[in-house]
């Protein structure tokens, strides 16, 4: 009954979807207050259906009902209850269901939040956002059903991969999600203010938090998503430019530039048109991203043709988004795209130029993940663009975009004299230039990407030291001011961390019997014993080594080699001592004869300064947003 | 300066960004495109020669033979088989009888040193080269 619950539910939903985006879009279209009123009830409704829904689901996972299709495919009654939860959005359909329910989460949090914002811009943000839902509810309910029957009921569910058993899965794609769909808050408004022809430093002021928060939501999630590869994939990297990653990558780019360009058009008025391009850009971005992610277009361009439908909706209803608010944006956009006067050297300038780096490497990592599936399709031949490709264009367009960094904060609104900017930050330069040669040489060796990525960071570092220093001489900063500290230091501790593990890890492959030692980045790893371990779904190899420095014991490691009684793969589960300036990695390869066994050990210095820089970039988004001038009455904003 | 003369100018500064990176990005898919060849293809010496690229293909039951951390198999389109030598750590999901897809470079003697092997997703996966390449040679033997 549970399942059917929750798919009735969703047709309904589907309906007061439908009445959401349509007609409070015509009450404002007509002036028909009457319409108006129905946006909000029409939004909650929306969502109480689709909780239902989405509790039905998870329900149907927590009794283990095998007569659901998709919980006998993502789940079986092995599975601990935390991730038979994880296990809703395991795959395509309960991940787009979940994708529905955060869009209606959004939506109801706008309605609930924009009590001072004027009645007809609300009801036009509730419209899209409607509009949105629908469609893709209709997508779910004709091609996605997660509530499908399977007569008769199967004894036991497959397992989930065990690959995607663990913690990090449970909140990675929720946060991810939160983060993509929440660029529909801020093409929501675009569309609403282009539609009403009130595109003014008000829309931008009432975007910016919602912005900001999706932006912290996706860079989260990704930097979980990184964290969840480094330690569960058992390869040791953080980031693969795997299609599935830039998928979520490219949104990130695009909605940093966003964040940037709002703030001209919030205080300055200008970069309109170019704001509202980037808020639809960011948010078509983000359903392309579920496309080649859901469609099944990235494992083959032909697996896609063999089974259509899903791919050929989605196609559709991209092009109906993107194609629509196009053809809105080349109609109603302002004409006059710079907006306000401003000089060549000037706060202005240097916010573009910054965005159009961003925009250009968002286009470097979509040309470079899409190449592949387009040469596929016209039958040119397979081909891969790995890493290579990725590095030796990204990064070059990355370099100047720091320089800027450390500049931009400086300058001000409409014209700065860039003598005296340069005077004031001659100490950072030389803070930078210093640090670009000196660690290396005490990491114990030059190379010029090292020495360049220190330069990087440090320069912005410092140049932010002086920042926070003359804010300290002016007075009381504002919470913005402190995001947007903690958002570059953020970058730099981030590049600080990627530059020292790219310059200066260590990974070695080694044979290895009980009692031998292997030495990496100045420790030494000693081989214990490998034995029998039994987990609740899973018996394990388990390996003991013991790790020390200069004699002294600094952890004990148990990496595994699992294999879960659903599954007949094999999984190695890594050891890691993590640590604030190094992490030691051990992972147990195959059993080789006589019972030696390939180790593998990996010194990566300052890998966790990676996920510290996204966390701390997050924070500057959350002290950016709770900036109280957000919390002013609307009125007295537009006047 | 003019507002004209301003808007020139950023739109040349813009244009200069997206001409320098349209250069890195062609230099780059030049030099770091890998293309997939399958095992058939490499026995009639149509491999890039001196340059890396990937094969998918079966690895042949039977083949795998470790030397300490060298593996030796053969990567096979159940037509033509390829010798593989690779050093390390094999990927879980690698297996006699299942995909892989292999990416290196071939020595003079005709052997494949294998530099990454892929083998990634769950055990009823098939990498879809891999799937490619068994087709393609499947199709190739019924034609002649």
């Amino acid at each position: 009954m549970i399942p059917e619950l929750g798919h009735y539910a969703l047709i309904l939903a589907l309906c007061i979807a439908l009445i959401q985006g349509v007609l409070p879009l015509v009450g404002a279209h007509y002036g028909r207050r009457e319409f108006l009123f129905l946006a909000r009830p029409a939004a909650q409704t929306t969502f109480m259906l689709l909780a239902i829904a989405f509790v039905s689901l998870a329900w149907s996972f927590y009794v283990n009902d095998f007569s659901v299709l998709y919980v006998a495919e993502h789940s079986n009654s092995q599975l601990p209850v935390i991730y038979r939860l994880g296990a809703v959005w395991g795959g395509h359909e309960g991940s787009l269901l979940l994708w529905i329910f955060l869009l209606s989460t959004w939506t109801i949090l706008v309605a609930q939040l924009s009590k001072a914002l004027d009645e007809f811009m609300v009801a036009r943000v509730i419209g899209v956002l409607g509009l949105v839902t629908s469609g893709l509810l209709l997508f779910v309910l004709t091609t996605s059903n997660p509530f499908e029957r399977l007569l008769p009921a199967a004894q036991d569910g497959r397992s989930l991969n065990p690959l995607l058993q663990d913690p990090g899965l449970v909140f990675h794609p929720p946060m991810l999600y939160m983060g993509y769909v929440g660029f529909s808050v801020a093409f929501a408004f675009a569309i609403a203010s282009l539609l009403s022809g009130r595109l003014d430093a008000a829309w931008a002021r009432w975007s910016r938090p919602w912005t900001t928060a999706a932006w912290v939501f996706l860079t989260l999630g990704i930097a979980l998503g990184s964290w969840w590869a480094y330690y569960e994939l058992g390869w040791g990297g953080w980031w693969f430019w795997d299609p599935v990653e830039n998928a979520s990558f490219i949104p990130w780019l695009v909605g940093t530039a966003l964040l940037h360009s709002l703030a001209v058009t919030e205080k300055r008025g200008g970069f309109k048109s170019w704001t509202v391009l980037l808020a639809i850009t960011a948010f078509s971005l983000s359903l392309l991203g579920t496309f080649l992610v859901r469609s099944g277009v990235l494992t083959s361009v032909h697996a896609f043709a063999t089974d259509p439908r899903r791919g050929i909706f989605i196609l559709i209803f991209l092009s109906l988004v993107v194609g629509s608010s196009l053809a809105l944006y080349a109609w109603r956009a302002p004409k006059n795209t710079l907006g306000g006067k401003f000089n060549l050297s000037s706060r202005e300038t240097f916010i573009l130029l910054g965005n159009v780096f961003l925009v250009v490497s968002a286009g470097s990592v979509l040309l470079g993940t899409l190449y592949p599936l387009l040469i596929d399709a016209l039958h040119l031949g397979k081909i891969s663009v790995g890493p290579p490709y990725f590095n030796s264009v990204f990064v070059p367009i990355m370099v100047p975009l720091l320089v800027l960094m450390g500049i931009g904060p400086w300058t001000s609104w409409k014209n700065t004299d860039l003598i005296t900017v340069i005077k004031r930050l001659w100490l950072a330069g030389l803070v930078a230039v210093l640090a670009g040669v000196g660690i290396p040489l005490i990491m114990g060796q030059f190379t010029w990407l090292a020495g360049l990525g220190f330069l990087l960071a440090f320069w912005v570092i410092a140049s932010g030291c002086l920042q926070v220093v003359r804010q300290a001489k002016l007075g009381k900063p504002t919470r913005s001011f402190i995001g947007m500290q903690f958002a570059h230091l953020g970058i730099a501790i981030f590049v600080i961390g990627v530059t020292m593990v790219g310059a200066y890890q260590e990974e070695k492959d080694v044979r290895m019997l009980a009692g031998e030692t292997v030495s990496v980045g100045g420790y030494q790893i000693l081989l214990v014993s490998v034995d029998k371990a039994l987990g609740p779904n899973y018996q394990a190899l388990r390996g003991t080594f013991l790790l020390t420095k200069n004699g002294n014991t600094q952890a004990t490691l148990y990496p595994e080699k699992r294999s879960y009684f659903s599954s007949t793969m094999p999984m190695t589960e890594a050891a890691i001592d993590a640590g604030l300036t190094r992490d030691i990695y051990v992972s147990l390869g195959e059993e080789l004869s006589d019972q030696a066994w390939a180790v593998r050990v990996y010194y990566k210095p300052f890998v966790d300064w990676i996920w510290g820089g996204c966390l701390l970039m997050a924070l500057g988004g959350v002290l950016a947003i709770s900036d109280k001038r957000y919390r002013m009455k609307l009125g007295r904003v537009a006047s | 300066m003019k507002p004209r003369h301003k808007r020139t100018l950023i739109v040349i500064a813009a244009l200069a960004v997206i001409g320098i990176a349209a250069l890195l990005i062609l230099n780059a898919l030049n030099s770091n495109i890998a293309l997939y060849v399958t095992p058939s293809e490499v026995a009639a010496g149509k491999a890039p020669q001196g340059q890396s690229f990937r094969i998918g293909g079966m690895v042949r039951d039977g083949s795998v033979k470790r030397d300490n951390l060298t593996v030796h198999f053969v990567i096979t389109d159940l037509v033509k088989d390829i010798p593989v030598s690779y050093t390390g750590i094999l990927p879980d999901l690698f297996k006699e009888g299942k995909g892989a897809v292999i990416q290196g470079r071939l020595n003079s003697s005709g052997e494949f040193v294998a530099s990454e092997v892929l083998a990634k997703h769950d055990e009823n996966y098939m990498p879809p080269e891999a799937k490619h390449a068994l087709e393609q040679a499947q199709k190739n033997g019924s034609a002649k």
